[in-house]
């Protein structure tokens, strides 16, 4: 680069940076023409704003345009928001002196304003207010704008917007009459593949229609058929997203289960109730942060997580001590002591919390989503929760594998004598177990606080899909409890549009006593004497 | 064949005496409600009578299970299926024979009116008959029975495994009755029954029937059962129980006589349905909870298992104690019975026959 060239970029700058304060200077007098009652003033006004390309343009046009602009007597614009708040358009601090005037808004000013709001916000530097403009068109059809967006699309560079404006130009185009522009449209379509347009495209094409002409036809035929495998490909993987969260769900509800029924061979039915007490301990802890806590509200769910393992942990090893222990080696009679114990849980949170659901809010991080494909939103709050599952996992996992405790139940599992015998002490590890097997229970409990209703009836609806999970998976393999939930969860997400949720629940039960035909002790099977002593 | 020996077999003479006893008293019951006076204080008032009448079809319910359970060592938590489609069956023909007099008008029944259907789905129609509602009231819970068990004992489904399956069974059969489309009354079931075979089923007389019929049908029910419970297929029964692989390596194949008892055990349990219905006049799907099944697990662990005479007491013991305390102290009965669960196991293995008995409990 030369010297020359510097030169000249130097005093493009400069000229660029002056020319941006006199337009800013200008706006700054052209706002006080706003508030004249004289309309040709404001018209011109209003002209002059819209060329420019300061942020300030934009504010002060869409306050005009929703009649929020004020204008004190100094000439300083402001918008006013809600309870009577003012905020000055050009920043700062300045405060209004003198009486505030809002500019007429009538009908004719109205008419003005609509295409130069459009072509200030499409022709504006900042490529977000772009987007959203040109968003904003394609979904209300404005006939009159045409030329502007043609304008400002043609002119576009970044692609996205450009799209969105083509499609904002075909919403118009596709009722126009012009062959050309209506195959240009429909093109954009196509490439787009925006199911919006679904109810025109089947208009068009149906028979005895407006529409005549045969590759005006042809071509909306092509543009439906690739709008319809789009909306096809975004139900499955939509299906896939929600088979993966409800699987997650599935494997946090029957993960502990998993391990008190693989180690302790003690089908828990209290099981479902641990959850409730998980999600009624979230409930508990958002109280908490509410009344103590108010500025971290939204901080209640991460410190609900330990509490919940606890407090199940400490009711699941409490049953033990005080029931379970008794009953080992009786499976039939564990079921229904524990479905006692159940009935009683399930009585004392009514006590204590009331019989009718409790509120747990979920916290603003989770709120929202992110649009992965026009029309599919992964939302936070399912994505949260194959995280936490998968966190979860991950700790069961390491608990069973690497830690010495692991190791014990492991062997306590594998055989009970020969471990006592090789010095564990198999009944502390029996606690600790079934503490561990509750406590994931718990953290089960808080994900579904998140997900849906909290009511003392809550655990009752998880239970039967746990124990399939758990019987589908096969016992004492984590995998296979893995393999079980999320097999459960797709299988009934695909099966759901086909045959409805009900049906399909029912198809999914007549499949796994199909599948336990074939293999009587689940996906992963325990293999010599451990299978035998089911 | 000697009928009277064979009879003699089935009680000790105590039992018969007993049962005689018990006969007597159940059948003394409309007397008193029908001849008596009603301030009279021998007069036994008529939702006694009802209450006696259900918990009759409870007991029923409670003998089948105990043969499966007591007796077989196959406890299913999911009998409620069989004495809900029982009632579904008799719901189906007690709907039907309301005819015009509904609160529609129609022909339908009125949840069809309600839904806009112009016509009987095709398997409402026979059930117009009562002959053949009273065949499928048996028939349909024992051909379901028989599939799923088939299904369930051929690949060797034991002990908690086959608990589960049969809970996961009537949930999703809950599920299924819940919905309009399933076309049997959705989540209010069948109601507003009028008359049962001619008989307004709001006169005293047919709830005196009713109750006759299902004391009766008690009786016959255990004196069936306690014919298999005496007989050789019984021990067999028993040795399954106790040792299902070496009574297999012995050459009896256990997966026949679990499929029969259990498909014999929702006949009766559909049996037992349909006296229920009409007594209490109505039928709907909470009949299929898992719950109501797991109560009558209790029924018969209360009473005392493998004991036929335990299944009988503990259903009107826990279902007594039922209609007391829901009326006296509701917030308290599910207390009750969640301790009534964990103290029976626990504690009380054999039941109360045991006590009366003073047999040793099976375990």
């Amino acid at each position: 680069m030369n010297k020359r060239s510097l030169l000249s970029l130097f005093v493009g700058c400069v000229l660029a940076l002056v020319s941006a304060t006199a337009w800013a200077q200008d706006l700054h007098q052209t706002a006080k023409e706003l508030a004249s009652s004289d309309k040709d003033k404001v018209r011109v006004a209003v002209e002059a704003i819209a060329k420019s390309s300061e942020p300030a343009a934009l504010a002060l046009l869409e306050a005009l345009a929703e009649d929020s602009l004020r204008i004190d007597a100094a000439g300083v614009p402001f918008v006013a928001g809600e309870s009577r708040s003012l905020s000055p358009v050009f920043g700062g601090s300045a405060k209004p002196s003198g009486a505030l005037s809002a500019p007429t808004l009538d009908n004719s000013l109205r008419r003005q304003l609509e295409p130069a709001l459009a072509s200030l916000k499409l022709g504006f530097p900042d490529p977000k207010v772009r987007l959203a403009a040109a968003k904003d068109l394609a979904k209300s059809r404005n006939d009159d704008l045409a030329p502007l967006i043609r304008a400002a699309a043609a002119k576009e560079k970044v692609a996205e917007i450009k799209t969105n404006m083509l499609l904002a130009l075909a919403q118009i185009d596709l009722h126009g009459d012009d062959k050309g522009l209506k195959l240009a449209a429909l093109a954009a379509i196509t490439a787009a593949a925006d199911a919006s347009f679904k109810p025109d495209l089947e208009r068009m094409v149906a028979k005895g229609g407006p529409e005549t002409d045969a590759a005006v036809k042809k071509a909306a035929v092509t543009a439906l058929s690739v709008i319809d495998s789009r909306l096809a490909l975004i139900s499955v993987i939509g299906n896939l997203f929600y088979g993966l969260s409800l699987g997650s769900v599935l494997l946090l509800c029957a993960l502990g289960l998993a391990i008190t029924f693989g180690l302790l061979r003690v089908i828990n039915m209290a099981h479902g109730e641990l959850l409730m007490i998980g999600a009624y301990s979230t409930y508990a802890v958002q109280k908490f942060f509410t009344a103590y806590f108010p500025a971290h509200q939204d901080l209640y769910l991460l410190a609900a997580v330990p509490v919940a393992f606890i407090i199940t942990a400490a009711i699941g090893m409490l049953l033990e001590r005080s029931v379970i222990r008794f009953l080992y080696g009786r499976p039939l009679e564990t079921l229904l002591a524990t479905w006692g114990i159940s009935l009683i849980l399930i009585q004392t949170v009514r006590l204590i919390f009331g019989a009718q659901n409790v509120a747990v809010a979920n916290p603003s991080y989770l709120a929202g989503g992110i649009e992965v494909l026009p029309g599919f939103v992964l939302t936070y709050s399912r994505l949260a929760v194959i995280l936490f599952s998968s966190a979860v996992t991950t700790f069961v996992w390491f608990v069973l594998q690497r830690t010495p405790l692991g190791l014990h139940v492991r062997a306590v599992t594998q055989n009970r004598q020969m471990a006592a015998g090789m010095g564990i002490a198999t009944r502390r590890v029996d606690v600790w177990t079934f503490g561990i097997g509750s406590g994931v229970a718990g953290l089960g409990g808080v994900a579904l606080s998140q997900l849906g209703n909290v009511g003392p009836e809550l655990g009752q609806q998880y239970i039967v899909d746990s124990f399939m999970v758990v019987v589908l998976g096969g016992v004492g393999k984590l995998a296979g409890t893995l393999a079980g939930a999320f097999g459960l969860g797709i299988l009934n997400k695909l099966l759901e549009p086909a045959a409805g949720a009900v049906l399909g629940k029912i198809v999914i039960l007549a499949l796994i006593i199909l599948f336990i035909q074939r293999r009587p002790q689940g996906i992963f099977a325990l293999k010599g004497r451990a299978a035998e002593a089911m | 064949m000697n009928v009277k020996a064979e009879l003699l077999r089935l009680l000790p003479r105590n039992g018969w005496i007993g049962l005689g006893a018990a006969t007597f008293l159940a059948l003394l019951i409309p007397i008193l409600n029908s001849v008596t006076a009603v301030d009279s204080a021998l007069h036994v008032p008529d939702y006694l009578v009802a209450l006696f009448g259900k918990f009759s079809c409870f007991a029923i319910v409670a003998v089948a299970v105990d043969l499966l359970w007591g007796y077989t060592g196959v406890l299913s938590l999911g009998h409620g299926v069989f004495f809900a489609i029982g009632g579904y069956c008799m719901g189906m023909y007690l709907m039907l024979s309301i005819g015009e007099a509904g609160v529609y008008r129609s022909k339908l029944p009125d949840f069809m009116v309600f839904l806009d259907w112009k016509e009987l789905p095709w398997f409402w129609k026979p059930f117009d008959n009562f002959g053949f509602a009273m065949l499928a009231v048996l028939v349909v819970p024992g051909l379901l029975a028989y599939v799923f068990g088939f299904l369930a004992f051929r690949s060797r489904i034991r002990g908690v495994y086959f608990s589960i399956i049969t809970q996961a069974f009537t949930y999703a059969l809950m599920l299924l009755f819940f919905r309009n489309e399933t076309g049997l009354g959705g989540n209010n079931g069948l109601t507003n029954f009028k008359s049962l075979y001619g008989y307004s089923l709001a006169d005293s007389g047919t709830k005196l029937g009713l109750y006759t019929v299902s004391a009766l049908g008690l009786l016959v029910v255990f004196l069936l059962c306690r014919f298999i419970v005496v007989s050789k297929a019984g021990r067999v029964l028993c040795a399954i129980r106790d040792e299902e692989s070496r009574s297999r390596f012995a050459g009896y194949n256990p997966t026949s006589y679990k499929l029969f008892v259990y498909t014999l055990s929702a006949v009766i349990c559909g049996f037992a349905g349909a006296l229920y219905v009409p007594q209490v006049g109505i039928i709907n799907p909470s009949e299929f909870q898992p719950a109501s099944s797991i109560e009558m697990a209790i029924w018969v662990a209360v009473g005392g298992r493998a004991s036929l005479l335990g299944g009988v007491l503990g259903a009107f013991i826990v279902n007594g104690a039922k209609s007391w305390f829901t009326v006296a102290l509701p917030e308290a009965w599910l207390y009750v019975l969640g301790v009534l669960f964990i103290a029976v196991t626990l504690f009380f293995p054999g039941g109360v026959s045991s006590l009366l008995l003073r047999k040793k409990a099976a375990t």
